[in-house]
């Protein structure tokens, strides 16, 4: 599952309509007063069906907005968005709005982090499957009705036959956020973009629902993207792993590569900032010094350097000129300007033995 | 929104030893907090004329000790009863019944008046930096506000002490006058923990102090946390849900069920260790970021959801969800027993069919 065709190279789109979803030069900005917030600025990446990905940054790195322009749903007066969204070929910036909203639900589905928030308290969870359902379906409400049920027993609700007529506050968060997969599989998504599917639960129900998008979506061969802050959420799920920085891809590559050979040293103050459960318990974190930038003034050069502790030794390149995104030789793609070989000597010499 | 882009380095010495030399945990070491039996039903009102009928059972009947210096955790999940805990033991809430017993004084039912002198020694951390700061006031007054409720004059001026408090916490004296909005969520909850430091508390309850933090932020506070207990030797007690932060930081953990503890023990016995099916299966369930391991980990699925703290099953309150249940865990309630030997005598556990030491969950060192 995680081996890597020669097709699905990754990177800058090699042949345009060869991958499901392809997004190119993407940048979501949004004009405020206090100046021109680049949410996301300039990110390229790709997926196929059948294969996940997973997008891992801290709050504000653009990861959620990513993934609400693919869905469209930015629809704020003050959002600017351009570059290129193809979703099985067909162009979704700049399409109208009918047109995406067909896409939705059929072609491309979400799961939202806060299902109390993004259900309606007003009607059953039942009919709010159906209404989805009916939608890109011709059935009578009845056929629609049994398909909700037969989705709410698919995820794992006791009693589906009982619980289809129940509202959403009835249901327990872990419960409400299977619903909510429930709804969003109800009319087989080729592309599924799950937001912190399960950052507002509990271990044991986390793993429940991981388990969950795992078997339906090699059930349906769908395109999986999976946004999450947590490294091991993403190690548990994903195929390639794009690692975003204030509206950025700092890398992007094989889920292995990521955490066996990670480049960045963004990537690399990631790892080091968790406990890991894995291994045995170190004496200290390993933090990464300050906080995230500020989007509305992202620093010179690269975004990282006030808080990277490689930017001396490489000068000043870091602070003027703003890295791009390339290929390392292996299909793992950095943005920094530490050249790669030099790179793979500090992660073997200097960050990977602090690690374990 | 942040107000600087480097924070300065906390101002305490990182270089002291290794924290592993105070990680075995003394058993000598006096008693510092000793909570019995203790329990919390919230009543539930019928509504109009009934009055009240049934009962939230968010504790019910937990006891154990917290030894001077020590880090004692408690974890599990949400509902079972680990906030209202720490909310007991600082008596923001009043006990239903039990014993809480604070180097060596019953501090269960003191009155507000009498409550007010232990406030200096028993301090509070919360989990939402957003909240627990009132948005109105400056740094200064926050940081300062446990001087001028406990009347107390430090030494040079209350200026000059909160500007050595955020100095400690890692945050700049000039900070002083603003306010809390001009602050990122790290920066705020430095400024939470630096009043919590004002009045040099003895112990430190903590409820998930790093759960709303990013990644990169929470290895900051959860390294200011460490620091600041060597240096001011601080006794924890953490409440949170995150089992990695929690066996990083921790010297002894309890796990919480349901409003009772079902295992309590030494770190590492607790976690290469587990005993009670409920600590298995929770401990199998954290996501390792390892794609090695991906296919290899056995991982025990629970099935279904916590049963309502309202009406619990009966005897075992784990029974309903555990796959070695047999009659006995229906009708007779285990009992938190002691089950290690030697150098293991501190883990307990309340199973009638505890896992075998080298369980499903063993994590390879």
């Amino acid at each position: 599952m995680t081996t890597l065709t020669p097709e699905s190279s990754r990177g800058p789109a090699p042949s345009p309509g060869s991958h499901y979803l392809e997004v190119a030069d993407l940048q979501v900005h949004f004009t405020t007063d206090d100046g021109v917030v680049k949410s996301v600025d300039g990110l390229s990446f790709h997926l196929d069906r059948g294969q996940t990905l997973g997008i891992v940054g801290e709050s504000g790195s653009g990861k959620s907005v990513t993934s609400m322009a693919v869905m469209g749903l930015h629809t704020a007066k003050n959002a600017h968005i351009s570059g290129s969204i193809k979703l099985g070929g067909q162009e979704l910036v700049g399409a109208d709005k009918e047109t995406v909203r067909k896409l939705r639900g059929k072609n491309m589905a979400m799961i939202f982090q806060d299902p109390l928030s993004s259900m309606h308290p007003f009607y059953t969870v039942g009919n709010q499957i159906v209404e989805a359902y009916r939608i890109h379906n011709d059935v009578s409400r009845k056929a629609a009705r049994a398909h909700a049920i037969e989705m709410l027993d698919r995820v794992g609700i006791p009693e589906p036959g009982k619980r289809v007529d129940a509202f959403p506050h009835q249901f327990s968060g872990g419960m409400r956020q299977r619903a909510m997969i429930a709804m969003s599989l109800s009319c087989d998504p080729d592309l599924l973009i799950a937001d912190e599917p399960t950052t507002a639960l509990d271990v044991t129900v986390q793993a429940q629902i991981l388990d969950l998008i795992r078997d339906l979506q090699k059930e349906f061969d769908s395109a999986v993207v999976i946004i999450t802050h947590d490294l091991g959420v993403v190690a548990e799920l994903a195929d390639d792993i794009l690692v975003m920085y204030a509206g950025r891809a700092a890398e992007y590559g094989s889920a292995e590569q990521l955490f066996n050979s990670p480049e960045h040293p963004y990537t690399w103050g990631l790892l080091g900032s968790m406990p890991r459960f894995d291994k045995a318990p170190t004496d200290r974190l390993l933090p990464i010094k300050g906080t995230p930038p500020s989007l509305i003034q992202v620093p010179e050069g690269c975004a990282f350097n006030p808080r990277c502790d490689f930017q001396p030794r490489v000068g000043s390149a870091c602070l003027v000129e703003r890295p791009d995104l390339h290929d390392n030789g292996g299909d793992h793609f950095v943005a920094c300007h530490i050249p790669p070989a030099e790179r793979q000597k500090i992660w073997a010499q200097e960050i990977s033995p602090r690690l374990s | 929104m942040t107000t600087s882009e480097t924070e300065p380095t906390p101002a305490v010495d990182t270089t002291t030893t290794p924290r592993h030399a105070s990680r075995t945990p003394d058993r000598e070491r006096e008693n510092l907090l000793e909570v019995e039996d203790l329990v919390k039903h919230f009543p539930i009102k019928g509504g109009f004329l009934s009055g009240s009928k049934s009962a939230v059972q968010a504790v019910d009947g937990v006891s154990f000790t917290v030894r001077r210096g020590e880090t004692f955790s408690i974890v599990g999940e949400s509902g079972c009863g680990k906030s209202t805990t720490a909310r007991l033991i600082t008596r923001l809430l009043e006990p239903t019944a039990g014993k809480v017993t604070f180097e060596g004084k019953d501090i269960t039912h003191l009155s507000d008046g009498r409550m007010r002198p232990l406030r200096r020694d028993i301090q509070m951390i919360f989990q939402d930096p957003y909240s627990s700061l009132n948005p109105r006031h400056t740094v200064g007054k926050i940081v300062g506000a446990p001087y001028k409720l406990q009347g107390v004059e430090p030494e040079g001026g209350r200026k000059k002490a909160v500007q050595a408090l955020l100095q400690t916490v890692g945050l700049s004296p000039e900070h002083y006058n603003r306010y809390p909005h001009e602050f990122s969520g790290g920066q705020r909850q430095r400024i939470g923990i630096a009043r919590t430091l004002a009045l040099k508390p003895r112990l430190i309850v903590a409820d998930e102090p790093v759960s709303a933090l990013d990644v990169s932020i929470q290895a900051q506070v959860v390294n200011l946390l460490e620091d600041l207990q060597q240096e001011l030797d601080l006794t924890y007690v953490m409440i949170a849900h995150d089992l990695s932060v929690v066996r990083h930081v921790s010297d002894r953990v309890a796990v919480m069920y349901l409003g009772k503890i079902v295992e309590i023990g030494d770190r590492d016995d607790l976690y290469d260790r587990p005993r009670h099916p409920y600590t298995v299966a929770m401990l199998s369930a954290v996501p390792v970021p390892d794609t090695k391991r991906r296919h290899q980990r056995e991982r025990i699925r629970l099935q279904g959801d916590v049963p309502s703290p309202i009406n619990p099953p009966t005897a075992c309150r784990f029974h309903t969800r555990c796959w070695k249940a047999q009659e006995i865990c229906r009708t007779e309630e285990p009992l938190l027993l002691q089950i290690g030997t030697g150098a293991e005598s501190g883990h307990q556990v309340a199973c009638h069919f505890p896992e075998e030491p080298s369980g499903p969950a063993g994590i390879p060192g």
